[in-house]
């Protein structure tokens, strides 16, 4: 199964403070173990949220706010794709991450949807439609 | 925590740990079974301490301590009793001074590991035993999960574990990375084991049981593991890709009500862009360091060119058939030349590759092999020869095991015979 692992912006993230050698450094050395282990599929980090913007939906219509954002733990600084066992593997993988900022940072775990996690309720009538659905999508782009 | 919330932080920690516990363990005991056995006496103590202590800040470090402290236990227990031999004036002039026991357990992961890679894939075991053996020592599965990912019953697993080890301890295989072509072809064992656990998961396409498909997981794990252990060898390299490839087309290749759906009528839109990207880039790395391709590389550059096609008719049959021809070369296979043939009739057109599939079918060793009369008949549809491509067709139901194919090709034997009739009737 696969997992987001969301880093959280702090401060300094959103102030695009960029991170020490030192952090730097043991990042690299966490990434390789996380490659060497299998584990990583993906992974990038985020420039701060005033480099970004949303777009918001009520209705018919549709307001583009412009970055920043005030919530910063909220925030995505980074994230990670990982293939693992469990959701306990994922943990255990991001506790041993080396603490990203000076204060509290938080690291966000987040399941991935596979097809069969819908279970029953997806029959493949839907599952097929929901198929056809997405190939259209695509095929539009 | 509740006690399964913390065993179940246990069994994470071990998936994560295992393999480097007990590559550590046997350099330092020199027998992959007793390495297990002690590298389990740590779970163990794990399983009754850390439900009262928590889970400690460093796990794996504490899994390490403890069986070490075992391990060293029993090295010294080893040596006073030869010392005792001694006195009584036995012989026993062996080596067994133990070592600096922390050196040797935290120095060289990665030569562990790879060394316990090889030696669960030893060429003197056999290959349900390699299976079963890779994937509890590297994969940590658990007996169980190994059984019912191969569909045996436990026991038979458990005793192919006991059996393996017993004879990788008689036959006192080395704990050692080889070198130059011997290491090569040590390696070709490892991938083809790799390749086995990873295509038994492929092959169960919409079985009930998910831990099939998860094979294929473990098996693309254990492939990157090794990607990086043995960085140089464009092979290992090439194996990674043709599973990421293969991996991306996991959603596609099953229909909605179960049925298998073949490469060309996939829908493309379904294929995992990310793992078709890193297929692709472990080809780069394989084509970066140069050589002869060998046979992963081949069929990973053909999955490739498939996974590059937007479409099924953008793909580019021709240089699929040059691939198939170099590959024929490598690793000469009737199996191989009837896909070329395929290749080279949608390159070519129907009459070239038929010309090669007539060739095959004085193969001996494809007697029974439904896909040559499919392949045929296929070709003869295309060049209108209606009759002959019926009865190809029919004969090719005739002998395949699946029922949904049988169906399928009767049907296709049907509007041969329809095509034949001609509209007028």
């Amino acid at each position: 199964m696969r997992f987001m692992v969301l880093m959280k912006a702090d401060k300094d993230t959103e102030a695009g403070v960029l991170p020490s050698e030192e952090l730097l450094t043991a990042m690299g050395k966490y990434n390789e173990e996380l490659v060497k282990a299998g584990v990583l599929l993906a992974g990038e980090g985020l420039h701060p949220s005033s480099k970004g913007a949303r777009v918001r939906f009520s209705g018919g219509k549709r307001t583009v706010i412009d970055g920043p954002f005030a919530e910063t733990k909220e925030l995505v600084a980074g994230f990670w794709l990982w293939q693992v066992k469990s959701r306990e593997e994922a943990i255990e993988w991001v506790k041993r991450c080396p603490n990203p900022g000076e204060g509290d940072v938080e690291i966000e775990i987040r399941q991935v949807f596979e097809p069969d996690d819908f279970g029953p309720a997806l029959t493949p009538e839907l599952r097929e439609a929901e198929e056809r659905l997405r190939a259209q999508a695509v095929a539009k782009q | 925590m509740t006690d399964s919330t913390t065993h179940r932080a246990i069994h994470a920690v071990w998936r994560i740990e295992s393999a480097r516990l007990i590559a550590g363990l046997t350099r330092m005991v020199r027998d992959v079974g007793l390495a297990e056995e002690l590298a389990q006496d740590a779970l163990v103590a794990a399983l009754e301490q850390w439900p009262k202590s928590g889970v400690p800040n460093n796990p794996g470090a504490w899994l390490t301590a403890t069986a070490k402290h075992r391990a060293i236990d029993l090295l010294r227990r080893g040596k006073r009793l030869q010392r005792k031999h001694e006195e009584l004036g036995h012989e026993a002039e062996q080596e067994t001074a133990v070592p600096d026991l922390d050196e040797v357990i935290d120095n060289d992961v990665g030569d562990d590991l790879l060394r316990l890679m090889l030696i669960s894939c030893h060429p003197v075991l056999s290959t349900e035993a390699r299976v079963a053996l890779t994937l509890r020592l590297l994969g940590g599965l658990t007996t169980e999960e190994i059984a019912r990912a191969f569909l045996v019953a436990e026991p038979t697993v458990a005793q192919r574990i006991v059996r393996a080890k017993r004879t990788l301890a008689e036959a006192h295989v080395p704990f050692e990375v080889p070198r130059g072509d011997e290491l090569v072809a040590r390696l070709s064992s490892v991938l083809e084991v790799i390749y086995l656990v990873f295509n038994e998961g492929y092959s169960a396409t919409a079985g009930d049981d998910w831990i099939r498909p998860a094979l294929c997981e473990d098996a693309l794990r254990l492939g990157r593991i090794l990607a990086e252990l043995v960085p140089k060898e464009p092979e290992v390299h090439g194996l990674v890709a043709l599973m990421e490839i293969q991996a991306s087309r996991l959603r596609a290749r099953v229909g909605p009500t179960g049925e298998p759906v073949l490469l060309l009528d996939q829908n493309r839109a379904l294929w995992d862009r990310l793992l078709i990207r890193r297929g692709l880039a472990a080809l780069e790395r394989a084509g970066a360091l140069g050589g002869e391709q060998g046979p992963y590389v081949l069929q990973a550059e053909i999955a490739a060119c498939h996974a590059r096609a937007t479409t099924a008719a953008e793909t580019d049959w021709a240089r699929i058939a040059k691939l198939y021809e170099t590959l024929a070369q490598r690793m000469p296979s009737p199996v191989v030349e009837l896909n070329r043939a395929v290749a080279v009739g949608m390159a070519f057109g129907p009459a070239a590759g038929l010309e090669l599939v007539d060739v095959l079918t004085a193969e001996r060793s494809l007697a029974g092999y439904h896909l040559l009369p499919s392949v045929r008949g296929d070709l003869l549809t295309k060049l209108g020869r209606f009759d002959e491509a019926r009865a190809e067709l029919e004969r090719a139901a005739s002998l395949t095991r699946n029922a949904r194919e049988r169906h399928l090709l009767l049907e296709r034997a049907e509007a041969c015979a329809r095509a034949s009739r001609g509209p007028s009737q």
